[in-house]
């Protein structure tokens, strides 16, 4: 009896403490949807307040002033992010082309992909600063090349280790198979594997355009910010991120609403990519 | 002939043929081959080195910038407290003290919920909602950090204030040893709300390592526990835990990097005063605020001093996320033994 009664002791001990730490993980759980779906409601009922038609097609307003849009500041952060997607496109898919190809037979190439892991979560302000005394103190002004490079130092380690991971998915025997037709190495790599993980490195630049479109901090010391329309990328140049950054922190009433409006449009712009990129991949890779 | 005498005529079945019209043609292609191999062997290999040429870049060059501000003050920059623009007296440690309180708090809270949520994914979610969820958790990773920033200001802060200042500073702020912890002004800003918007942040990057690693658990092992008659709970506390501890470990530490160089949801909600913080509540500010709030106006020898400022920043993340990624290979490698 002794026995059987403290056995159901620590039994209901053990089932307490199980249910208890279930009921926490499901709380917590619980917490990062609510976090998630607060921010996205916060978003729409204040950003969609502020979208209309004169956000596209007014600039920024000077201080003080009524109305305005947000013209200016999209077109320089489309500008922006096309020059990285060209500039970072090639590189990092080289790069991560090397990685996956030849990147076993090397002491550089794992270091590099050490260093590629880590310049991932490197902060992003400091890559700012880097530009900052590399391009914008030489040449004596802001300019949206600037901003370009510093958005391109964030995006090309994304595309580098997910075009890395997307070939390194591709099997051995196809490489060898086309190596038995007697095609060279660089046949190989550009005309069979990367065609084979053609998805996964769309994928790995669809969430790469998704990580830069939001940054700011480098924005802050290469691109700054610029009233007026331009398209001249030698010059500071109007964006998102700066121009909500700026328009939040002031006291005018129409510079927040504003703020508000860029920031659905960010949001809703990346959370949209990354969705994209997701079922993309999902079904290409399914298709195979 | 003699020119196209290269490997391809010493290949076994070559001398059969005539060795007139297709070896030295052949021999042609494959020297071609070979070196256009070398060279995209050698140019790709260019292109990766490009990273390790930015990173080495960024060192040389945030820390050439920040040399005048290094020999005006030494090491002793690094725990001076002043920070005076007019007399150009300047030290990193309210910016150092913010940045790590700030991160501090940050992991305290996220660490148990990224691991509530790791535990649910792995253990006891349905199969057709771990996808979902697991994206949802993904999709707060993707939500910009200028939004964070603007969330903690404009939504957070007021309601912080309200309901969770405000009842601390009457329940706590009078006690005895721990009372100075809830002091000062009551307006939602502060190092403890930083802390808690950045905890939000690194959420699901430290969430979704600790998933993968609770995933390469062997069954077995997981099996071997469940059939011993261990609850769910037992089985993650001395099975899971115990197999993953250094991926774990990575992924906490890989938050802390992340927490220590962000800047924009920080900068909304800490204060930025160049005071050193008394209480959780009062103001303070971080080494990237301070980078993002003075650097417009900044020249000289306050200029070379952010500077600096970033130079330790990327410094210290960079060893954080250096050993957050070798506990995290390492745990990926006992999955291969």
């Amino acid at each position: 009896m002794q026995a059987t009664r403290s056995d159901g002791a620590l039994y209901k001990k053990r089932r307490t403490a199980n249910a208890l730490g279930l009921t926490l993980s499901m709380a917590a759980m619980a917490v990062g949807l609510v976090v998630l779906l607060w921010i996205l409601f916060v978003l729409l009922s204040k950003g969609l307040a502020a979208v209309d038609l004169n956000m596209f097609t007014r600039d920024t307003p000077a201080p003080g002033s009524e109305g305005g849009g947000l013209r200016n500041a999209i077109v320089g952060s489309l500008m922006m992010l096309g020059l990285t997607v060209l500039v970072s496109t090639p590189i990092g898919i080289l790069a991560g082309i090397y990685l996956a190809e030849y990147g076993d037979e090397s002491k550089t190439a794992e270091l590099t992909r050490f260093v590629t892991d880590i310049m991932l979560s490197a902060p992003s302000i400091v890559l700012g600063l880097f530009v900052y005394a590399i391009v914008v103190a030489p040449m004596g002004h802001f300019s949206g090349f600037a901003g370009s490079l510093a958005l391109s130092l964030i995006a090309i380690p994304v595309v580098v280790r997910t075009t890395e991971n997307m070939l390194r998915l591709v099997p051995g025997s196809l490489r060898e198979a086309a190596a038995a037709l007697g095609a060279p190495r660089w046949k190989v790599s550009l005309m069979i594997t990367l065609r084979a993980a053609k998805s996964g490195v769309i994928t790995g630049l669809l969430l790469a355009i998704a990580r830069v479109s939001g940054e700011t901090a480098p924005l802050l010391f290469t691109a700054l910010n610029n009233q007026f329309f331009s398209t001249n990328m030698s010059q500071p140049m109007a964006n998102l991120p700066v121009v909500i950054f700026q328009f939040a922190m002031s006291p005018y009433d129409n510079w927040i609403r504003l703020a508000w409006g860029g920031a659905l449009l960010i949001t809703l712009t990346v959370l949209i990519i990354n969705i994209v990129a997701r079922v993309f991949f999902r079904e290409k890779s399914a298709g195979h | 002939m003699s020119v196209g005498m290269t490997t391809i005529d010493k290949l076994p079945h070559s001398p059969d043929r005539p060795a007139g019209a297709v070896s030295p043609n052949m021999a042609a292609i494959a020297r071609r081959q070979r070196w256009q191999d070398v060279l995209f062997h050698r140019g790709t290999q260019a292109f990766s080195l490009l990273v390790l040429a930015a990173l080495i870049g960024i060192l040389v060059s945030l820390f050439m910038s920040a040399w005048p501000t290094f020999k005006t003050f030494g090491l002793k920059f690094l725990w001076t407290v002043e920070w005076d623009v007019v007399n150009e007296q300047f030290g990193a440690a309210i910016a150092i003290v913010g940045t790590v309180l700030s991160a501090g708090i940050a992991l305290l809270i996220a660490v148990p919920l990224a691991f509530g949520i790791a535990l649910f994914l792995t253990e006891n979610c349905p199969t057709w909602l771990r996808r979902p969820l697991g994206t949802a958790i993904e999709l707060l990773a993707a939500v910009p950090s200028i939004i964070y920033g603007m969330f903690g200001l404009f939504v957070f802060a007021p309601i912080f204030a309200d309901f969770i200042q405000t009842p601390l500073q009457q329940v706590l702020g009078g006690m005895p040893l721990v009372g100075w912890l809830f002091g000062g002004a009551v307006n939602g800003m502060g190092i403890l709300a930083a802390g808690i918007v950045l905890a939000f942040m690194i959420l699901p990057y430290i969430a979704a390592v600790m998933r993968d690693v609770f995933e390469i658990v062997p069954p077995i092992l997981r099996e071997s526990a469940y059939g011993l008659g261990c609850t769910t709970w037992e089985v993650v506390r001395k099975v899971v835990l115990p197999y993953t501890h250094k991926g774990v470990i990575g992924g906490v530490m890989l938050g802390l990097g992340r927490a220590l160089g962000e800047t924009m949801a920080v900068t909304f909600v800490i204060g930025n005063a160049n005071r050193m913080p008394t209480s959780l509540f009062s103001p303070g500010t971080s080494i990237a605020s301070v980078l993002a709030n003075e650097f417009g106006e900044a020249a000289d020898l306050h200029l070379t001093t952010l500077f600096a400022l970033g130079f330790l920043l990327f410094a210290i993340t960079f060893v954080v996320l250096a050993l957050a990624k070798l506990m995290i290979i390492r745990a990926e490698r006992a999955k291969g033994t």
